[in-house]
Formats: structure tokens, C-alpha cells, sequence
């Protein structure tokens, strides 16, 4: 498997690892079985994404993406933070291997998941 | 760099290069030409073949040169299954059959082969053979009244790795064989990871078809061989020249024989005891990590260079990748690293859930690792376990202290 500069970076230096106490939202995907499995906790202020973690159990790519995730979320209103999706995380890191395009792939999943979570609990 | 993935291959020894070099050169004849050259070529190929019978217990000329490991299982598997294919028609009807109207004959292997026995098994089946897929044990071995209960008057061959190359499990052939031979059907066992590393004797263990490789033992890549007992009913893989007594056709490799050759001479049994105090300091530290386990078996039934282990909680990528990046080599059985994205079967054949075998790691020695290599790997394999863990979802009692 043959990875990005930018892939081995976020793999090795993960941006916002961790798990935010008392988060506005919450989302996991994935499974053990599968080999992945990634957890987004996400504080909400101002409509925009205020503060992000993440925690992964997986492969190089599913760190790697889900630390490009949180990066790119942060800061971002929830409107703009709901359009990323998983393509877009994979061109930031300057492309990943074909077969890990879709297994690896999911954090863009779990941010809407954390979103939706969010709307949830604030209704 | 600490290399600990001499499972994968091996550095060639320098001794290997120097003694090969002469045959790029100045002794670079074909083998099979007439003139001084090429006579003094196939002299030399001779003796290779007859320092690797011996380390055997075979005779010259039930040694066949191939191009590796791969090679030989296939040409083991087609050239038996193909040799012998009216067998299974034989035993149901009395008389051979047309291929359409039944099976060509049966063979029995194992699910912790590898792929190349396993993927020719697969072709087989789909030419009108019938394979079996042994069970193992917790541990990877075979027990010999599975065997038996597999084999019927179709079977044809059995085949059964030796040194299983992902947990360093090593089969009792002798006990294998001799349920074989009471059936009379040909035994073949892939000894590409044993090679050197345990005893193999091609007459105390009673095998008709044995598979050696040398880039395993620090020897070059693409050089094989397969022993094949005199007499063995068998049909070649690839037809030309006629070399090898008409059984593997092609220009001899006689730069690659020679530093087979030389490899096997280099093999030691000071080398073993060496790398066996080595594995069992590195079981012994790795097995220290809370929520770990060892895959295969402990002492002399495990390959003297094999340590594998399972992390909970961690993906075997990810472990590999850390390591990397502190210049240890490594692998792993993790479906995240395979081009199929299916964990190891062979760690699945032992019952591990696919999560384990995510975890996986393997770490291969060899004779030149050192003491210190394996000192600076159970300083640094804790602590990747530990921030991978600190970063896994799946540690839910991991919380602020």
C-alpha cells in the first residue's frame, strides 16, 4: 500500500485526536469486523463547529481521513461542515489507494451522523 | 533499519553474492551446450543439486531447480493432479471416464496453506478436481485422523505446509506421511519457511514431494527447488528444452543455483539456537503488553524465526505503519493491508474473530538480527500499542485519570 505524503503526515501527526467532554453531538461509524471504526464528538456554538475530535480504530487511511475530517471542519457552520463528504476529504490528502476509497473512507459519514445528532438534541 | 520481516525474505549473505558473481561474469555458459562452457555450467549445476539433496537426505537426481517456492507448489499440485487424473474415475467405475462425467480425482490440503498451494487448489476444482480444506487446531495443526477421515480412493495427493509462514506452526510429517502411505497417496509438504530451520529428511519422514526456496535462507530470489521421489508419477508445468531430466524446461539459473547452493551451506544449527533465544526474549517482552496474545505454538514446534501476535483493540496497518516510521519492519495478517481486504486465513483457520486478526502483527528474524534490534523493538512496540489505544473508540474504560 502506497500512501500520500499528506496521508503518512495526518497519520502521523493525527490533528485533534481525542474524545470532547459533554459534546453537543456525537457520531460513530464503522465496525470491528470490518477493521474500522471512527468516532466523531463535535462542540457546536454559533451555528458554526466550535471544537472537534475524533478516535479511530483502523488503518493508516482511516486515521489519516479522519484527522483531514476534523481539520476541515473546524471552524465551519454546520451548513458548510454537512456538505464535505468523503471525496472531498480524500482529494485533500492527494488521493488514497483505490481499494481504501471505500472502506477506509467513512469520516465525512460520521460528522453528519454527529450533526444530525446535534439537531436532535437541541430540538 | 531493524528488518524483522525475514518471513517476507532475507538479506542475501555477502558469502552468497561472492560465490554467485563468477557465473555473471566469466562462467556464464549454458548448461546445456556441448562446448567447455557450458559442460563446466552444468558441473557446477550438478554440485548445487547435490548439496541441496543431501541437506535432505535425497539423491541427486530427485532434485528439480525452479524458478521458487510458488513454482514448485504449482508445478506439485497441476503436474500430480494432471499426471494422475484417471484415479478418481478408476476407484468409482473401474475404467477412466471422460472429464465431463465425473471427478478427475481428489486432493487434500489444509486452510492455512499458502496462497499459491491454496489459489492452485482453487484452478483445480475448477478443471473437475475435488480438494478438501483441512481444519487445524487452535495452534495450526493438522491432526492426522482428520486426514485420514478425508481420504478416499480418489484422493491423489496431499499437500500440507511444513512451517506455516504466518504463525510458525510446524506439522509433524512423519506422523502425516505415515497415514499417506497406508492409503498409498503422494505426500507433498511446502518446507519454503522450515528449509533449514528444522529437521527435514526427505527419508526419515517418509515424503514424496518436498518444496525448498532459497531467497528464505538468505540466498537469492527466483531460485527453487522441488524434490521429487524417484519413481513419482508426475507431468511438467513448463515443456521447451528438456532440462532438468525433462521435468522443468528453460536455460538453467546457474548464478541462482550456485547461491542456493551456498546459502544452504551457510545454514547452521548454532544459527537456530541463535534466533530461537532471540523469538522467545521477543514473545516474552511483547506478551508484557496488557490485552495481547501469541498466535501459533511455543518451543520447538513453533519456526525458530516466527513471532506472531494479536493487540486488541488496534489495527494491524496502523501498528506496522507506526513501527515503519521508527524504522522497524514488520507485517501483519490485518485485512486493511491485503489487496483483497480479508484478514489472514490462516489466523482465521485458528479461530480467531476477524477484529483479532486485525490486530495482528508478525515479526521475523533472522541471523543477523541482534540482541539490540530486538531491545530497541520491546522499547518502542509498547508504546505504539499504546497511543494506537489511546486512539481507539473501541477502549471505552480508557477515560480521564
Amino acid at each position: 500500500m502506497v500512501y500520500s505524503d499528506k496521508v503518512m503526515d495526518h497519520f502521523k501527526n493525527p490533528r485533534n485526536m481525542g474524545e470532547l467532554e459533554n459534546p453537543d453531538g456525537i457520531g460513530e461509524v464503522g465496525n470491528p469486523i470490518c477493521g474500522d471504526v471512527m468516532k466523531i464528538t463535535i462542540k457546536v456554538k454559533d451555528n458554526k463547529i466550535s471544537d472537534i475530535k475524533f478516535k479511530t480504530f483502523g488503518c493508516i487511511a482511516a486515521i489519516a481521513t479522519t484527522s483531514m475530517l476534523t481539520e476541515l471542519a473546524k471552524g465551519k457552520t454546520l451548513e458548510e461542515a454537512e456538505k464535505i463528504t468523503n471525496q472531498i476529504i480524500a482529494q485533500e490528502l492527494k488521493g488514497l489507494p483505490a481499494i481504501k476509497l471505500h472502506c477506509s473512507n467513512l469520516a465525512a459519514d460520521a460528522l453528519r451522523m454527529a450533526i444530525k445528532d446535534y439537531f436532535k438534541k437541541v430540538k | 533499519m531493524v528488518y524483522l520481516d525475514s518471513g517476507a525474505t532475507t538479506k542475501v549473505d555477502p558469502e552468497v553474492i561472492k560465490a554467485m558473481m563468477p557465473y555473471f561474469t566469466e562462467k556464464y555458459g549454458n548448461a546445456s551446450s556441448t562446448h567447455q562452457k557450458g559442460q563446466e555450467a552444468k558441473r557446477t549445476l550438478n554440485d548445487a543439486r547435490q548439496i541441496i539433496a543431501k541437506s535432505i537426505g535425497a539423491k541427486d537426481e530427485e532434485i528439480i531447480f525452479t524458478s521458487g517456492g510458488t513454482e514448485a507448489n504449482n508445478f506439485v499440485l497441476k503436474g500430480i493432479a494432471f499426471a494422475n487424473k484417471d484415479k478418481g474415475n478408476r476407484a468409482n467405475h473401474g475404467f477412466a471416464l471422460p472429464r465431463e462425467q465425473g471427478s478427475l480425482g481428489h486432493i487434500i490440503t489444509t486452510k492455512i496453506e499458502h496462497d499459491c498451494v491454496l489459489n492452485s487448489c482453487k484452478w483445480l476444482e475448477t478443471q473437475g478436481f475435488k480438494v478438501t480444506y483441512l481444519d487445524v487446531d487452535e495452534s495450526g495443526f493438522v491432526k492426522p485422523e482428520d486426514l485420514e477421515n478425508a481420504i478416499t480412493p480418489e484422493t491423489l495427493l496431499v499437500s500440507i505446509i511444513h512451517g506455516n509462514n504466518e504463525i510458525g506452526t510446524i506439522q509433524n510429517l512423519k506422523e502425516l506421511s505415515a497415514v499417506c502411505k497406508k492409503y498409498n497417496v503422494y505426500f507433498h509438504t511446502d518446507a519454503c519457511q522450515s528449509y533449514t530451520k528444522t529437521k527435514l529428511n526427505v527419508k526419515k519422514q517418509n515424503l514424496d514431494l518436498v518444496t525448498l526456496n532459497s531467497h528464505k535462507i538468505h540466498g537469492p530470489r527466483g531460485v527453487g527447488a522441488l524434490y521429487i521421489r524417484k519413481g513419482t508419477n508426475i507431468t511438467p508445468l513448463l515443456h521447451g528444452g528438456g532440462q532438468e531430466f525433462g521435468l522443468r524446461s528453460g536455460t538453467d539459473n546457474v548464478a541462482g543455483v550456485v547461491g542456493f547452493a551456498k546459502a544452504v551451506q551457510l545454514a547452521n544449527q548454532k544459527h537456530v539456537e541463535y534466533m530461537t533465544r532471540l523469538r522467545d526474549k521477543l514473545i516474552e517482552g511483547v506478551l508484557k503488553i496488557p490485552d495481547t496474545r501469541l498466535n501459533g505454538p511455543t518451543n520447538d514446534k513453533r519456526l525458530c524465526n516466527n513471532v506472531n501476535v494479536s493487540f486488541k483493540y488496534v489495527e494491524g496497518e496502523a501498528i506496522g505503519g507506526y513501527l515503519d516510521a521508527e524504522e522497524i519492519n514488520t507485517s501483519t495478517g490485518s485485512a486493511c493491508s491485503s489487496p483483497k481486504l480479508e484478514p489472514s486465513h490462516v489466523l482465521l483457520a485458528i479461530g480467531l474473530k476477524p477484529e483479532q486478526a486485525h490486530g495482528s502483527l508478525r515479526l521475523t528474524i533472522s541471523r543477523f538480527t541482534t540482541e539490540q534490534e530486538i531491545n530497541r523493538v520491546l522499547d518502542v512496540l509498547p508504546k505504539v500499542i499504546a497511543k494506537l489505544r489511546k486512539m481507539s473508540p473501541l477502549v471505552k474504560f480508557i477515560k480521564k485519570i
